[in-house]
């Protein structure tokens, strides 16, 4: 092989690898990624059964039940809409009534209840997921409590 | 007065810093000596002052003066003595005055080690880790002063974050910052040969112990992190790719890369501008993790832009130096002459694989991680891109390097018999596959990708111990004569073989817990039993309160036994901290082997019942385990005669054949 074709095997490969990358890349971004939403936009969103996203708000006061054992039921609401949400396990130690939640998932065809599989509300007690709050506040709704953020 | 003096001391930190970061690259043109040799001093006064103000705030910290509006903020009178002074670079300010610390301690090693460095090259590579301490300095001075007073002076601290309240969390910032901060080491070499314009092996011998000890501690960093998040979130997950992470993880890539192509670079004189580039990208990436992470931007790009004071000032650092050494590299890299030949298929090809793999990956997680914050600027859309998208991407990318990694030490340099080196892994593949069957068979079919993929971590494993057998001619000759072959062995061989098995027992951990865990989640009340996976069952026998020195405690006590028999007991527990009010779960934890079984506490259901969380994690210490022999393998490998820092020999002309390597 002389230098160039060598040079070509090289460049060859390397042009290769990126563009798998990028392939992969995009069909990741098309498959693997959840959009966020507030209950307020889901009327306009029109999603499809089982398109995964991010839920955010506040968990409405008066609404968690907790069902047989480990399933708890609750509702998040943006103060315009209210989504009824299932989830199963062991929901965060921050999480509480008239808080800041984000709860990931999808909705069942056929049903307007919201199915969870994670549910976050980190950090300390006074912190909102930051989307959930810029959400809210565009919205209108004041929030109590000063933020809390690093 | 102490305090004031701690801060006096960083503004003639930062005074130092700008005649170290001047006058030595005015020394190198005029060829003036004592001008390059200031450098040297002023790299050591710079720390001492460093270190003293560091010092300062840490006894702020120990005895509890909250006249410091830092010490206030993140400290309470209560708090255990460790947390005390992990508490003072728990948080912002004090994590920035850590880096900067960690930051000078490197520029010292390199002046009091550095004696067999050329005067001109430690001159301006002493100069240019001086610029970039030079920009934090004045970053911390003037956005984050640690030094802030209260008046008047509050009673009782606000405490430190409780999930930071760890010893996990007290030794992972200084880790993952010596990791983080010890590229600037190979960054600043890089920008001072593109300075000369020359760049030879000597320079690749002179880097590669800096980026070995920089790729270790940033390996132990990262691992103490995934730990740390395992045990004290209490979701049992040990990755979350959260942005976070990945900020530390990207380094941490290109620094695998760069660790490799310094090895053809040091051995063939080839691939120069390429390890240069690398050598500038892995530090560049480090910046831009300490300014995803400091500048709130992550958070939300709102919040960025509400207080953008300290990340304006970071994204400048990092305009000013990733730029900076772009354009540089941009006009030299020209200069710097092209090295030895090779064929794709030898061992210089296996490298260069490694390197294009690991850079692609490390694009792709670069992607991931900044791509939600580019939308959210440019259209105001929310997204996550969470753990699914990184397994796609990353997760396929990095599968040929890890068939390919075996080959690599089998090759030859120059040009390779690929034929050859899969004859000699034959074994290594034939027992790879015959564990995937024999687990397929044991685990009644199931998924088939878990079985392939533990065995190809027992391939990896098994392919480098190939590789010592090989050099060292086990079974090939007498035993007495192999094992004084195999004491012979440079220690780089071993560092290798050993950084190779660590990837394959990491591996192997991975798939485990992917693949095998059980998770049990279930209301119990005193006496029940629940089944636990791995053949064990849990007996709840009630709760518990309690109080430590700064919270409260409600703990679950609960028995563990297999086949009826009791094994052993756990306590779990919700710990609730006074100061701020704030709930925290404390995982119950107990090994088996290498497997764990991990038990977290929901709410209390009424009438003594609670919410129970039972994982199995078989396997999981292989993750954190396999990390450990990576690590080992970077010590050994740093331990190296012909590496060792600071006696570096000059460079031959013509490097030795590659000893036993590959006959």
């Amino acid at each position: 092989m002389t230098r160039k074709q060598k040079r070509l095997a090289i460049i060859g490969a390397g042009v290769g690898f990126l563009t798998a990358a990028v392939l992969l890349v995009m069909f990741a971004f098309s498959q693997a990624v959840a959009y966020f939403y507030v209950p307020g936009d889901l009327a306009k969103a029109d999603l499809a059964p089982g398109t995964r996203i991010r839920l955010g708000g506040l968990v409405e006061m008066g609404s968690v039940k907790r069902g047989e054992g480990k399933t708890v039921t609750f509702s998040v609401t943006d103060t315009l809409a209210s989504v009824p949400v299932t989830y199963v396990g062991i929901l965060p130690d921050l999480f509480r009534e008239g808080q800041g939640v984000v709860a990931e998932g999808a909705f069942v065809a056929g049903s307007p209840v919201f199915v969870a599989d994670t549910v976050l509300a980190k950090h300390d007690e006074t912190y909102m997921p930051k989307d959930v709050a810029d959400r809210l506040q565009a919205q209108g709704v004041t929030l109590g409590g000063k933020e809390n953020i690093k | 007065m102490i305090i004031e003096l701690g801060h006096y001391a960083l503004v003639l930190a930062l005074a130092t810093a700008i005649i170290q970061a001047a006058l030595p690259v005015l020394g190198v043109r005029r060829g003036d000596r004592s001008l390059m040799d200031l450098a040297s001093s002023a790299a050591i006064v710079s720390f001492l002052l460093v270190f003293f103000s560091f010092a300062v705030l840490t006894f702020a910290y120990v005895t509890s003066d909250f006249s410091v509006r830092n010490v206030w903020e993140n400290s309470h009178s209560l708090k255990p003595l460790i947390y005390k002074i992990s508490g003072v670079w728990g948080n912002h300010e004090g994590s920035m005055l850590l880096w900067l610390l960690i930051l000078v301690f490197f520029s010292m090693l390199v002046a009091s080690f550095g004696r067999n460095l050329p005067d001109t090259l430690k001159a301006n590579v002493l100069a240019v880790q001086a610029w970039i301490s030079t920009a934090f300095t004045l970053f911390i001075l003037l956005t984050s002063n640690p030094f802030a007073r209260l008046v008047p002076a509050p009673g009782e601290g606000r405490d430190l974050n409780p999930v930071l309240q760890d010893i996990g969390l007290a030794i992972h910032p200084p880790l993952l910052y010596l990791g983080y901060v010890g590229f600037s080491v190979c960054f600043s070499f890089a920008i001072a040969a593109l300075i000369e314009g020359r760049i030879d092996a000597a320079w690749a011998r002179w880097v590669r112990p800096w980026t070995l000890a920089a790729w270790t501690a940033l390996t132990a960093g990262i691992a103490m992190g995934s730990y740390w998040a395992y045990y004290e979130l209490g979701w049992g997950g040990w990755w979350f790719w959260d942005p976070v992470e990945n900020a530390s993880f990207m380094p941490w890539l290109a620094g695998t890369a760069l660790l490799h192509s310094a090895l053809v670079m040091e051995k063939r004189e080839a691939l120069k501008i390429w390890t240069v580039l690398l050598a500038i990208l892995t530090f560049s990436l480090s910046l831009l993790g300490t300014f995803l992470v400091r500048s709130g931007v992550l958070t939300s790009v709102h919040a960025f832009a509400t207080d953008p004071t300290r990340g304006v000032f970071i994204l400048a650092i990092l305009v000013l130096f990733i730029g900076g050494a772009f354009a540089l590299f941009a006009l030299r890299a020209s200069h710097l002459k092209a090295g030895g030949l090779f064929a794709p298929i030898s061992r210089e090809g296996a490298l260069v694989l490694n390197n294009l793999i690991l850079t692609t990956a490390t694009a792709t997680v670069l992607t991931g991680t900044l791509y939600p914050l580019v939308l959210e600027a440019l259209t105001g859309d929310k997204i996550s891109v969470g753990a699914p998208f990184f397994n796609i991407t990353f997760g396929l990318l990095m599968l040929p390097l890890l068939f390919a990694a075996p080959f690599g030490p089998l090759l030859a340099w120059k040009r390779g018999d690929l034929a050859g080196a899969g004859q000699r892994l034959f074994a290594a593949t034939a027992a790879g596959l015959l564990v995937a069957a024999v687990l397929y068979y044991a685990k009644n079919g199931g998924p088939i990708l878990a079985p392939l993929g533990i065995g190809l971590g027992a391939y990896l494993i098994l392919g480098a111990v190939t590789d010592l057998m090989l050099r060292s001619g086990i079974g090939k000759v007498a035993g007495r004569v192999a094992a004084r072959r195999l004491a012979g062995l440079p220690r780089s061989a071993f560092g290798t073989a050993l950084a190779h098995i660590g990837l394959g027992v990491t591996l192997i951990g991975i798939v485990a817990v992917t693949a095998y865990e059980t998770e049990t989640v279930v209301e119990m009340k005193p006496g029940m039993l629940a089944e636990a996976g791995g053949g064990y069952t849990l007996r709840f026998d009630g709760m518990r309160e309690g109080r430590g020195p700064n919270y409260t405690a409600d703990s679950g006590h609960f028995t563990v036994s297999q086949g009826g028999v009791k094994v052993t007991e756990i306590w779990s527990s919700k710990r609730l901290y006074s100061a701020r009010r704030m709930p925290t779960t404390e995982a119950g934890i107990r090994t088996f082997g290498l497997s764990q079984l991990y038990v977290s506490l929901g709410d209390e259901m009424g009438g003594g019942g609670i919410v129970v969380r039972i994982w199995w994690k078989p396997l999981i210490l292989c993750i954190w385990g396999g990390a450990l022999v990576m690590m080992t393998g970077g010590i050994v490998s740093l331990s190296d005669r012909r590496l060792r820092v600071g006696t570096p020999s000059r460079a031959r002309k013509a490097p030795p054949l590659a000893v036993g390597a590959a006959e």
